[in-house]
């Protein structure tokens, strides 16, 4: 218990010590809201799907979640890297829980850089439907958080350097985002877009908070998401955790 | 305290490791010295249980480390060759985590980190991050942290590569010191020589996978009439030069990428 708790704390105080990280994942967000939001506003409103920054918010939080997320899990390549991997790998702990520290402390700052691009999105116009949704919403946040730091995990295992982390970024991570319906609605896309968008989990995890913080408007309604989130999480933290295991020094 | 017997690693096709046997008493300063490649780490990572042997047993205070893993992990420190701390960490964060990962109960901790910190002269420095020290400060934190768990043995690989004189020499000062205050039986590899002499009680040399001689500095510098360690380890292992070939383990991943199975 202790082990998990150490493994956890270190990753927020890396997180909080990182000034430039926390501002700089801030831009993305700021971008996608202010570019995107206001931009596509009007065109949004046009069409009859009413506010665009309404719309859009939840998938903006989204994004942040997975991108810290993954960042996080595949921050066990800097572990490696930096010869810090060797101390945890020689210490009398299961590897399992060093796993389960890791992701846990992955997962609550990927949850952390969530909220505050919530509070961002409050302060550029989002209102929720109402404040009893909030605890619904955060239950999909933090599904998503833990999703993609065991995924990242479960990447940073195989890697064994950065000359990988281009491709995950370019050929995972930004067709995960803009192929969940954080950006448009999935409403009658064409059939191949849906057919991805529904193998891609962030859409679950999208569609969720949406519903919540909007208070209705489920795509896959609110059952299915928490379901299918639930058991890809716990595939993937299964995934993560066996080719973890199979780490060598 | 530790035993090794016909210890074998192979790495597919080579053979990092043939057939070594060698033994450490308690309390002893124990030298492995070998060429670059000839096996000194592949040998290291076997002891400390991050290594299956091949075949072979090996014995870290009468405990086998493939089937008491843990507990022989709880009995040993090492200093890597590499760095292996928290830059975003401090001093006392870095020392704090390992001695929460090894059980040390909290005020045991506390008591011990300030002993360890003021015997490296890091205790002034405790509250800063690891990333501000130089080089030789860290190594003296790698080497607080290692003994922080009051381990039996200590695992040295090349503990002063890349130091000044003045620091070398502190850094032999201390470890002839932990050794005679705690008892801590040390085993390192070194390519200094005059320092293996120095401190060594006892050194064996390893050369291609095989120890091709082992005991006292004087009985290996009378075995070779040699008047200097450096004389007998050129004469036990030749003077040709070795390539600076990556471990074993990285060979097989190497043939493994080249052969596109995968990137293990």
């Amino acid at each position: 218990m202790s082990a998990i708790y150490i493994l956890w704390i270190r990753q927020l105080k890396r997180y909080v010590r990182s000034r430039a990280r926390i501002v700089g994942s801030l831009g993305q967000p700021l971008l996608f809201l202010l570019g995107f939001g206001l931009g596509f506003g009007p065109v949004f409103q046009k069409a009859g799907h009413g506010s665009y920054m309404q719309f859009l918010a939840p998938g903006v939080i989204g994004m942040s979640i997975l991108f810290t997320a993954i960042f996080s899990g595949i921050e066990l390549i800097w572990d490696r890297q930096f010869g810090f991997l060797k101390e945890v790998l020689v210490a009398p702990v299961p590897r399992l829980t060093i796993m389960i520290g890791r992701t846990l402390g992955g997962a609550t700052v990927a949850m952390m850089q969530g909220i505050i691009v919530l509070l961002i999105c409050l302060l550029t116009g989002f209102r929720p439907a109402s404040l009893a949704a909030l605890p619904l919403a955060l239950l999909y946040m933090a599904l998503i958080a833990v999703m993609f730091t065991a995924l990242g995990t479960a990447i940073a295992s195989g890697l064994s350097d950065f000359q990988g982390f281009q491709l995950v970024m370019n050929f995972l991570v930004m067709p995960t985002f803009f192929l969940s319906g954080a950006l448009f609605p999935l409403n009658g896309i064409p059939k191949a877009l849906a057919v991805v968008a529904a193998v891609d989990p962030l859409s679950y995890g999208v569609d969720g908070m949406r519903g919540a913080l909007l208070g209705g408007g489920y795509h896959f309604g609110a059952g299915t998401d928490l379901l299918v989130m639930s058991l890809v999480a716990a595939a993937l933290l299964a995934l993560g955790s066996y080719l973890f295991s199979r780490v060598q020094l | 305290m530790i035993r090794a017997q016909n210890l074998v690693k192979k790495f597919g096709e080579i053979e990092a490791v043939r057939d070594i046997s060698f033994e450490v008493g308690e309390g002893e300063i124990f030298a492995f010295l070998g060429p670059n490649g000839a096996g000194k780490t592949t040998t290291i990572k076997m002891l400390t249980t991050l290594l299956r042997p091949t075949s072979g047993k090996v014995e870290i205070d009468g405990l086998d480390p493939v089937t008491h893993q843990n507990e022989v992990r709880q009995r040993f420190g090492i200093v890597f060759q590499d760095p292996s701390v928290d830059d975003e960490l401090t001093a006392y964060e870095n020392l704090d985590f390992h001695g929460v990962l090894y059980k040390v109960p909290r005020k045991a901790r506390a008591e011990r980190i300030q002993r360890l910190l003021d015997l490296f002269e890091l205790w002034d420095r405790r509250n800063d991050l690891v990333k501000t020290f130089s080089g030789g400060m860290r190594r003296r934190l790698e080497i607080a942290r290692g003994l922080l768990h009051t381990p039996k043995i200590m695992f040295l690989d090349e503990p002063t590569l890349g130091l000044d004189p003045q620091t070398r020499h502190q850094r032999w000062t201390h470890i002839n010191k932990l050794n005679a205050e705690e008892r801590v039986t040390v085993f390192l590899t070194t390519h200094y020589m005059e320092e293996a002499e120095r401190v060594a009680h006892r050194i064996a040399i390893i050369d291609h996978g095989r120890i091709v001689a082992q005991g006292t500095p004087d009985a290996l510098k009378q075995q070779t009439n040699s008047t200097t360690l450096e004389q007998a380890f050129l004469a036990l292992t030749g003077s040709s030069i070795r390539e600076e070939s990556a471990s074993g383990l990285d060979q097989m991943r190497g043939m493994a990428r080249m052969w596109g199975r995968g990137r293990r």
